[in-house]
This record gives structure tokens, sequence and C-alpha cells, in this order.
């Protein structure tokens, strides 16, 4: 983290506003381009009044069209840009789909290094909002699996400014996952200035020596209050914020396992082919002689969707209640 | 018929301002392009390549666009049935070679299929095989000369008329439009994808008349006459060039080989069919026009054939004696610096 002069307190949506604004500010490279984002400044208005100072031609209202603004992306990133293309809700990117796995990840590697990517795709991904089948999804899982991509889900203010910095920075393409139930709901202190945060590693948010929980997104803060219940009851348990999903911080999750002999992987994302599954066959493969307990994954049901119905989406979701039941029974297993 | 048909008058030849040395070059373009297509077949059925893929019948359009490309300002964003407009702007048969022995040296270093290039130095970007996924990167390579405010170049952006069913070839023609980008679309339409005719691609047989729902123009040319082909992109180019927006230019040709090695395009069409189109070939008629016209003799013709015969050969030695890439090779540029795999 480079040296800043101060630091004010920002929720998670303030927290990206103001480092697009930096990153806008900066380099006239960079262009936003995406569904509503000029005169409307976004449907979370994280780029408002953005197009009056920027004008119009950096500031993109695009068609609707999905694939193309990654695509059209792509090829500006080609070309010189620093694109950052936003797809207004996760469950929209689907139709780019393959620029964004058959093409920005293969960039680089197609032409033996001759032509990058360096594109970021920022999405409001998550549950919780009561927005249905349509507007609550994860997407980590299908796109973490696409070596050439890195894929980032940051939960504090302060670890957004950074990840989204180094995002921008970054030489490849990088998919930047936004939790839109913390985007009001989470504030904290954000240092001023330009700084970032390395993609590719965790942070440890809270301390303890009996059971590793890894998490990441909204279910880190939930995870940090069943966390906290848990040290009231005089048990003790680490929590690990992933931060970022690929690449993957696999040095401090063996590093707490290796402590706590304990592995608890929570996530909103469905369980089958989850990031879980990766981090339990990590550990399984690095790490089994050190657990005094079963791997367990506290994860969404296996069916398509939260549905728009309370009751629905409460069965989905999980909560700090039950991830602090989940936490008691490794931890006296 | 009663009376016997006079002899056809011989048409004006319109040279639109080509010299004859151009006019030249277009003819060892199609002739190279036609060389080394067919070097492909050749070691694909000698055992020693894999693969190779066909685009006969796309000389004129290829060698005719190339010419209206302009070399260290234009930028080319092909589809991976162009070899003669990737030769047109400078590519070499030792690097077309190299990709089809999937050599080290190769542009992709070995990765990709035969004439899939990438490179800055000629301005061609790098493609997949994925129809009309290059469209909207075309696009954003227009947009960031426009934002630049880069007068005086564009983008030539080329596919079959197959991707323009594709939604990618809609979403970059609408934004191309709206943002009145300096970009060409040059639709190479050879009426099949691989099996599939045009008519159960399309109700309307010309995809030019697509433009018009865009808002920009759309031009139909000859695909078998290269100077025609040239003069209508060259017109596109230098509109875009100059903030005139974008167009669609559909070039009218015809597949007369497999859609690849791997194809047996008998199972799907009649040798009636491509024998009858055959007559129409490009690269012998062009020849034949400018030995009337006395662009070219009888004798320059002839050692101009000798000489592309003898450069490809000479490529193909060249390259085939080039090492392929290490097994190494396979985990370098996955990201930028060094990538190490978990495993």
């Amino acid at each position: 983290m480079a040296v800043s002069t101060g630091s004010k307190i920002l929720n998670n949506v303030e927290a990206v506003r103001e480092t697009l604004y930096e990153a806008m500010k900066n380099d006239e490279r960079t262009v936003i381009l995406g569904e509503d984002v000029g005169a409307r400044g976004n449907v979370f208005l994280i780029t408002k009044d953005f197009i009056n100072e920027f004008g119009e031609q950096r500031v993109i209202d695009t068609p609707i069209a999905e694939a193309s603004i990654v695509g059209i992306a792509i090829g500006m990133a080609m070309e010189g840009l620093r694109p950052i293309a936003e797809i207004q809700f996760a469950d929209f990117i689907y139709p780019a789909f393959n620029q964004i796995v058959g093409e920005a990840a293969k960039t680089r590697y197609r032409s033996n290094g001759e032509y990058t990517c360096p594109l970021v795709i920022r999405t409001p991904y998550g549950g919780g909002v009561r927005g249905a089948l349509s507007h609550s999804v994860s997407i980590e899982a299908l796109f973490y699996h696409v070596p050439g991509l890195k894929i980032v889900a940051p939960a504090f203010p302060a670890d957004i400014k950074g990840l989204l910095n180094a995002a921008i920075d970054d030489p490849d393409p990088v998919l930047f996952l936004e939790h839109k139930k913390t985007y009001r709901l989470i504030k904290g202190e954000v240092p001023e200035g330009h700084y970032t945060i390395p993609i590719g590693k965790a942070d440890v948010k809270k301390t303890g020596n009996q059971l590793t929980v890894v998490s990441y997104g909204l279910y880190v803060h939930w995870a940090l209050d069943a966390a906290q219940q848990l040290e009231a009851e005089g048990l003790s348990v680490e929590v690990i914020d992933l931060r970022s999903i690929r690449p993957m911080d696999r040095t401090t999750i063996l590093q707490s396992v290796e402590k706590t002999r304990k592995l608890l992987i929570i996530h909103e994302d469905n369980k089958f082919g989850g990031i879980g599954a990766e981090i339990s066959a990590m550990v399984a493969e690095e790490a089994l002689f050190s657990l005094d307990a079963p791997i367990r994954r506290l994860c969404a049901p296996d069916v398509p969707a939260m549905g728009y119905a309370e009751p629905l989406e409460h069965e989905y979701m999980s909560s700090p209640a039950k991830m602090a039941q989940a936490m008691r029974e490794m931890v006296t297993f | 018929m009663a009376s016997k048909s006079k002899p056809a008058a011989k048409a004006r030849f319109e040279r639109h301002g080509l010299t004859d040395e151009q006019l030249v070059e277009i003819l060892r373009i199609m002739l190279m392009h036609r060389t080394l297509e067919g070097r492909g077949f050749q070691l694909n059925r000698q055992g020693k390549i894999p693969f190779a893929s066909a685009g006969e019948g796309h000389e004129g359009v290829q060698a005719g666009a190339a010419m209206a490309f302009q070399r260290g300002r234009d930028i080319l964003v092909p589809y991976y049935r162009d070899l003669g407009l990737d030769l047109g702007v400078g590519l070499t048969p030792y690097e077309v070679l190299l990709s089809l022995f999937a050599r080290k040296a190769d542009h992709s270093g070995g990765r990709q299929f035969p004439h899939h290039y990438a490179s800055k130095r000629l301005g061609i970007h790098t493609i997949s095989s994925v129809l009309a996924t290059q469209i909207p990167h075309a696009v954003g390579a227009a947009y960031a000369l426009k934002v630049r405010g880069e007068r005086g170049r564009a983008v030539l952006v080329t596919f079959g008329e197959g991707s323009t069913s594709e939604g990618e070839w809609h979403e970059g023609m609408n934004f191309a439009a709206v943002h009145k980008l300096p970009v060409v679309f040059l639709c190479e339409n050879n009426e099949w994808a691989i099996s599939t005719p045009a008519d159960k691609q399309m109700a309307n047989p010309n995809v030019a008349d697509r433009a018009v729902g865009y808002g920009m123009p759309g031009v139909i040319v000859n695909g078998f006459d290269p100077v025609a082909v040239y003069a209508v992109v060259n017109e596109a180019m230098e509109r875009a060039r100059s903030g005139g927006g974008p167009t669609l230019v559909e070039a009218k040709c015809y597949r007369f080989l497999a859609h690849t090695t791997d194809d047996d395009d008998r199972t799907y069409r009649s040798r009636e069919e491509v024998e009858r189109r055959r007559r129409d070939d490009p690269v012998p008629n062009f020849e034949r026009l400018l030995v009337e016209r006395g662009v070219l003799t009888p004798e320059g013709a002839e050692s101009l054939k000798k000489a592309v015969l003898a450069e490809a050969n000479a490529a193909t030695d060249r390259a085939e004696a080039m090492p392929y890439p290490a097994p190494a090779d396979l985990y370098t540029h996955v990201y930028a610096g060094d990538h190490a795999p978990w495993r």
C-alpha cells in the first residue's frame, strides 16, 4: 500500500465511485462503457455526473448488447485504451461469456504476447436484495475455471479501492465482482490517493485458532458476525476473506489450516462445482494430514436460483445464525 | 437462335487509378494466395501437417481489398479465410508456412490453427476461429482511433456471409453506425458456410441490403474482379479515414474447395455446380486480362508464376526446417510476467 495522506469513511458504492473517478481523472486512456452509465450515471449512481466531467466519448451509454460491450472493450484494450466495461447486473453477463472466456482470456496467449487485453469488467452480483432469478446470481464459478482471467470479489471499501486500482492497472483482463447488498450496507475507512492491493492476496479479517473459515463477498461480513458470537462463547475462529478468487491465495489458506486444523468454506453460490470445491480439493491435496475434522462447505442449495418471494430467498441465503451453528459444530467436532 | 452472336465488344478496362505495377502486384498476391493454399492441402495429404483451410475463389476479393489498405496506418481485423489479405498487407510466405507447420517462430508460437496471424508490425489483430467475435473487436479498435482523434486511419474487418447470422455481427454494425466509427465491414460472400448454403442462412440474398437498417451505406461488388473490389473498398476506407463513418461492402465470390482438409464438399453440393462456377475463376481470368490489356506480357506472366512458386518452395523448405515450440512453451503468455500453474 502506498503512503497516503489521510482517509475517509465510505460505503462500498462510494469506494467504487471514487476509484473510477480517480482512474478517469488520472489517465485519459480510461473509458467507461455500459448500459446507462452515462446520462443516468449507472443504476446505482456509481458514475453519476461522470459524463458531464469526462464527456460522452469516454463515458459511453452503449446499446443493450452485453456481448459487444465486452467485445468492443477488448478491441479498445488491444488498441491502447484502458476500458472499464460494466455489465449492469451479473445476471446479464451470459451473452458476453464467449467474449470473456474465448477472447479476452486468450488474447495474450494466442498471440504469443503480441497483443494484450488490459480490461476490467465490473458487475454487481449476489442476493439478499429481493432480486429474484435475474438480479441475484453469483457468477464466479462459471468463470474461475478459466486461465487467463483474473477474478476479484472484495467486500470492504478499502479493499474495493485497492483492488479496483490494481485491476485497472493490470495488464490482463479482470472480472471485478461487487456484491450489491454490501453497496450501502458496508462502510469503512478508505485511504485517500492512489494505492493498490495485489490481486491474489487474501486477508485474515479475524484471527483465531480453532477453525479456519474461508469466505468472500457479503458472507465475509456475516461470518465475522458469527465468529464474534462464538468468541463470546469462548470459541476461537479465524476468518479469511479471499478477496481474489483467481489467482487464489493458497498460502494464506494453508497456513491458517495448518494452525487451526479445521476448515469451513462459506459461500453464497451453490455448492456443486463452486469455489469451495476447489479450496477443498487444494487443502485435501496439500494439507490432509493436518486436518482434525472433515472439510465442510456451507453453500447455497443446488437449485437454479433464489426466488423472489421472501421465504424462498431466505431459504436460499445463509445467515449469521446458520454460520455460527456450522462453526460451533466444526470447533467441537 | 438464327443469327450467330457477334463477339462481345471489348469492355473498357477501368483500372481505377491503379498503376501497372499495382495491377501486377494484385496478380502476384492472388497467385501466391492460391499457391500457398494449395501447399497447405499438399502438406496435409503428405501427412506433414494436420490441417489446412481453403479460400480458393476469394483471391480477387482479398488482393483487391489489400490494395486499399494503407500499411503502417490502417488496422486489419481478418477472419481465418483471409490468407490473401494477410499476404496483401505484408505477411510473407515464410510466415504463412511457419503457421502451417505450427513452428515456434510462428506469430502465435505454434498455438493457433493456420492463418490466425497476429502482427502489430503489420496491424493484423489476433483472432479466434469463433465466427463474428472479431467484429466488436474491430469496432472497439475503431473507437480507439476516434476517441484519440486519429484521423487518416481506419479499420478493415472481414467475415463470411455465415458470420452475419451471429448476434455480435449485428451488435458491432449497430454500434459502429451509432458512433460513426472509422471501420469498413467487408463480407466475403462465398455462398457456403461449410455445408450450409446462403439461402438457409438468410432470406435476403444480399448481405449489403442490411446496411440500411443500421444507417450506413451498403455496397455490392463482384468479388471475382479485384480492381472493382479495390475501388469500392478504397472509397469506403477513404470515407472512414476522413470521418465519414462505416460502410458495409459485400463482395460476391465462391468457395471452390471444401471448407478445410477435413471437409468433403461432395456430400452437400454437386460437382456440376463447382465446375460451372470455376469458369469464373478470378486467378486465370485476371492474368488473362492483364496480358490482353498489355499490362503484362505472356512471358512476364510466366516468369511471375515461376517466381511465386520458387518463393513458396523456398519458404516451405525454410519453415519446415524450423523447430517446433518446446513443451515448456505451453506455459508462457498466460498472464503478464511469470505464471506458475498450481501443478
